[in-house]
């Protein structure tokens, strides 16, 4: 086994652990090259089916390019698709930064949709690499009455075994690609022939590297035009995959702020 | 943006991709300030592997709170980690070498925190322990080495840190070197390096720098590049644990990952505990392969299907049929304890081996220590008979059912366990035998592990009044203070045992909801249950009647041969509610019920805490000094979801054929078995087995 078939061999035992151990599911898809990768290990765990929802927790700016690939792969994948709206902005906590008080839209708008269809595990494609308070997490992470993740005390997770047993009125955050890089995705995506979205291919010198919403996204200076460059490029560079995401940047704790809330 | 653009891009597979350079998961342990976070980010800055501006971002974050800069904020990411100057959870960041790729995981040295470092450690390869030559060996530095050992890392490398602070000084360094490598060879570990550092300063760390020219061994970037990934266990014996079996498209799958050898198409195998053997048809995958696979090897996640029909479930183990693996109902092993609340003789857990989850009552104890004890201690003051809070020790649990595992020395996959104490993790450790004579072993140490009678009757009688003169949310968390050990509440959802869940949900009390579903049940009982799930957010564990007696007592009196005679109405209830009790509260140290006593003659007598010798337990009845007419009203100004059947004149709610409607002035109980004679309306839950109902 190489490097992918180990990572792949663990997502896929989290995606069985979860399945088993809660009673009503469903997979976040953001639509990014992570949960792509999700729903293509979930298909090899349940062995070309993904036997919940996947739900789109939708701010209605995404990229247009984000939109067709959704609408055309959830048909194509055989997805039971749910997209919920998140509500506007002013209905967030006005104390957070500009970008950060846009982003966190996705938070209330998850928490009404957890509300609506009561799902007791949500499957996130985090990675530990992508940011500090991430690299804490666990790979079961229990969530609040209202989706808080409250970090000085998350329960201990060894030897592949995993809290389950939820609080009350509690879900539980199920991270199985956690302990994936952002250049294994990229491999990953490669080897299996993942479908991906061209906004991460350069273009006139700049390419997404990381997508989120239309107007708090930018793209970065890159030469890399396929796969294959994206990873050379990755193993040279020194700048952080989330530096075009402006929420994170505005203020020392903003992000950890809109994590310890219920974002991803 | 072009609105329509392409939405896709087409990717050819391409099977030649691969990562073939090694990674190697290292932590970084050690006590509390003894330099962890300042020496990873002195390897991160030296080996270029810091992100760009990362730095300029720390010392500007140093210089806002007035503090010199601090390598620490570079891991610690939360802000009451800054605020506080200490690692509070684990975290991982990754490097490279010339030779390979590192994640460094970081441990909190801090007591409070060592389920973290449990957590982040049990995914290391490897692992580098920091001590401070100036203030030496301590608490922590011993509790971390111990659980590298019970964690199975046995890849550790030391470093002496802050070697400025005593001037470089060889023999100060010898000195060190010579007691940690002792203690770590009493732990059953061997350090492969032993190096003199300044994290601070960079002296051995990647510069062998001549204010340590005397050292002749590496230094931590050579030490780690010295490390080995740990390997899939290929060259042991099959052992697949099963998650779970999967019907798709007619294919009957059953999945799970091979934690050690191989399995091939053709062989046959035995499933554990069962003993039942099959022969592997296929090895499934998807997306389909022109040729399937023929064999898959330990590491991986496979689903197979099997020439026959078996009745296979999660938890099962499978081996090869010519080395199966054993399995019995009670084992020893080696562990260590996170929980605050001391694990002792007679504390009843969930016991995971595996994919296998079982319920086990701990019947002994023994060695249990301290390993960050300085003192070289003596056995004689070891022997204690409970294991505290990140101390570790011997146990012996009795199982609630067989599982199937190995001993550790024999297969370190599936010779773990793991203690599950109130719903969360809270222990683990290495299965040093299975006892497969469950009877003896479980029967004559839980005699010398059981409190004496006496002792307990006292106990009952001084709780009892402890917590008659308070309210009923105090009484339960009095009682729930009172007791190590697990406590069961069954409820019936009768009016009364819905405002005790009610309390016990409010304050998140640790207790084992049950309810015994007798499989005649009025359809209202069940809507009360799902609306009372709903309600609380909680799964209330169901225990059914034993499916051969069941089927023996149908065949027997027929399907309503209860109102026929006393006996057989009797002989139903200790089928359908009575036995499944027993099961119920196996392992329990406390049983929580709904009784009042003002419900019938029988239950004038009861007393809030009692001793119950049918069930060796204490028994709690925080309602029994309420009346009706209090529950009602409770249950109505808190919206307490009741059973709707009480509005319609049934008070007490049993069995649909064994329960009816009673007129206004009747005796509560009147409407249950209401067509036998005399007073003695009970099913035999609430009674010495044996005396009339």
């Amino acid at each position: 086994m190489d490097r992918l078939d180990e990572l792949e061999a663990q997502s896929i035992f989290i995606f069985r652990e979860a399945f088993a151990r809660l009673k009503k599911l469903a997979l976040l898809w953001s639509l990014g090259k992570d949960s792509n990768v999700m729903i293509w290990l979930a298909r090899k765990a349940f062995f070309g089916h993904v036997p919940f929802p996947v739900m789109h927790v939708d701010t209605g700016k995404k990229f247009p390019e984000m939109y067709a690939f959704r609408d055309r792969y959830a048909g194509e994948w055989g997805l039971d698709l749910i997209v919920e709206p998140c509500p506007p902005v002013e209905a967030v906590d006005p104390t957070l930064p500009p970008a950060a008080r846009s982003a966190a839209r996705k938070t209330e708008g998850l928490k009404l949709a957890l509300a609506k269809h009561g799902f007791d595990g949500l499957f996130a494609g985090i990675r530990r690499d992508e940011e500090a308070t991430r690299a804490k997490e666990r790979v079961f992470s229990p969530r609040g009455l209202e989706g808080h993740w409250d970090v000085r005390d998350q329960p201990p997770e060894f030897w592949d075994h995993f809290n389950a047993r939820l609080p009350r009125g509690a879900h539980l955050r199920v991270h199985p690609i956690l302990h994936w890089t952002e250049t294994d995705i990229w491999a990953y995506t490669r080897r299996e022939g993942i479908p991906i979205i061209p906004l991460y291919l350069a273009k006139n010198g700049r390419r997404y590297r990381s997508l989120g919403d239309a107007d708090i996204t930018f793209p970065v200076p890159s030469q890399a035009r396929s796969i294959n460059e994206i990873i050379a490029e990755l193993h040279a560079t020194r700048t952080p995959e989330r530096a075009g995401r402006a929420m994170d940047h505005e203020a020392e704790d903003s992000f950890e702020r809109l994590r310890v809330a219920g974002y991803l | 943006m072009n609105a329509h653009a392409a939405a896709e891009v087409a990717i050819a597979p391409n099977p030649q991709v691969t990562a073939a350079r090694p990674l190697v998961r290292i932590v970084i342990v050690g006590h509390v300030d003894h330099g962890k976070s300042t020496l990873i980010g002195r390897l991160l800055s030296e080996t270029g592997s810091l992100p760009d501006g990362k730095l300029d971002e720390l010392k500007a974050v140093s210089a806002r709170r007035g503090m010199s800069f601090e390598w620490s904020f570079l891991l610690d990411a939360l802000q009451t980690e800054r605020d506080q100057g200490i690692t509070i959870d684990t975290s991982q960041i990754r490097f490279r070498t010339p030779s390979r790729d590192f994640v460094l995981i970081d441990a909190p040295g801090h007591v409070e925190f060592q389920r973290n470092m449990v957590t982040g450690a049990s995914q290391a390869d490897a692992a580098l322990l920091l001590v401070d030559v100036a203030e030496g060996v301590r608490t922590q530095t011993l509790r971390h080495a111990y659980l590298l050992h019970l964690l199975g890392i046995r890849q550790v490398a030391v470093a002496v840190n802050k070697m400025d602070c005593v001037a470089y000084n060889e023999d100060r360094f010898r000195k060190m070197e010579a007691e940690i490598t002792a203690r770590l060879i009493d732990f059953g570990l061997t350090p492969a390096a032993v190096i003199p550092i300044s994290a601070r300063h960079g002296d051995g760390v990647v510069e062998r720098t001549s204010a340590i020219d005397w050292h002749r061994g590496p230094t931590v970037i050579e030490a780690l590049d010295r490390f080995e990934p740990a390997r899939p266990a290929a060259a042991l014996p099959l052992r697949l644990p099963v998650q779970a079996v999967y019907r798709f498209d007619d294919r009957r799958i059953v999945a799970g990952r091979i934690q050690s050898g191989s399995i091939a198409v053709g062989d046959e195998i035995a499933v554990a505990p069962s003993g039942k053997r099959a022969v592997v048809r296929s090895i499934e995958t998807w997306p389909s392969m022109d040729a399937e696979p023929l064999h898959a090897g330990a590491g991986q996640s496979v689903g197979i299907t099997l020439d026959r029909e078996l009745f296979i479930a999660r938890g099962d183990l499978i081996a090869r049929a010519d080395n199966l693996t054993p399995s019995g109902r009670s084992l020893r092993a080696q562990i260590f304890w996170l929980h605050d609340s001391p694990l002792a003789a007679g504390t009843s857990l969930t016991v995971r081996v595996g994919t296998a989850e079982t319920r086990g009552v701990i019947t002994a104890i023994a060695n249990a220590f301290d390993p960050g004890d300085h003192a070289v201690a003596k056995p004689d003051t070891l022997a204690q008979n409970q294991i505290g809070q990140n101390h570790a020790g011997e146990i012996e649990i009795a199982l609630a059912s067989a599982v199937a595992a190995d001993a550790y020395a024999d297969n370190p996959g599936t010779g773990r366990i793991v203690l599950d104490f109130g719903g969360r993790i809270a222990g683990g450790g290495l299965v040093l035998a299975l006892i497969r004579e469950s009877a003896t072993v479980a029967g004559s140490d839980k005699a010398s592990a059981a409190e004496r009678p006496q002792a307990r009757a006292a106990r009952a009688a001084a709780l009892d009044r402890a917590l008659a003169g308070l309210n009923l949310a105090e009484r339960l968390a009095g009682f729930r203070k009172a007791l190590d050990g697990a406590i069961v509440f069954t409820t019936s959802f009768g009016l009364e045992d819905q405002i005790i869940l009610h309390h016990i949900c409010e304050a998140g009390l640790d207790v084992d909801v049950v309810t015994l579903d007798t499989g005649r049940l009025f359809p209202e009982t069940y809507t009360t249950w799902e609306e009372t799930e709903q309600r609380y957010g909680l799964r209330i564990r169901a225990v059914y009647p034993e499916q051969a007696a069941l089927e023996e007592l149908i065949a027997g009196q027929g399907i309503n041969g209860f109102y026929r005679t006393r006996e057989a109405r009797i002989a139903c209830c200790d089928i359908r509610k009575v036995e499944p009790l027993g099961r119920a509260l196996s392992g329990a140290q406390g049983w929580i019920t709904g009784l009042r006593a003002d419900q019938s003659a029988d239950r004038a007598n009861i007393n809030l805490v009692s001793v119950d010798r049918v069930h060796d337990l204490l028994k709690f009845n925080p309602l029994f000094d309420w009346s009706r007419q209090a529950a009602q009203d409770f249950a109505a100004a808190h919206a307490v979801p009741v059973n709707p059947l009480h509005q319609k004149g049934f008070l007490s709610i049993g069995c649909a054929p064994c329960t009816r409607a009673v007129r206004p002035g009747e005796p509560e109980r009147a409407g249950r078995w209401w067509w036998e004679d005399g007073s003695k309306r009970e099913c035999g839950l609430h009674i010495a087995a044996g005396a009339a109902r």
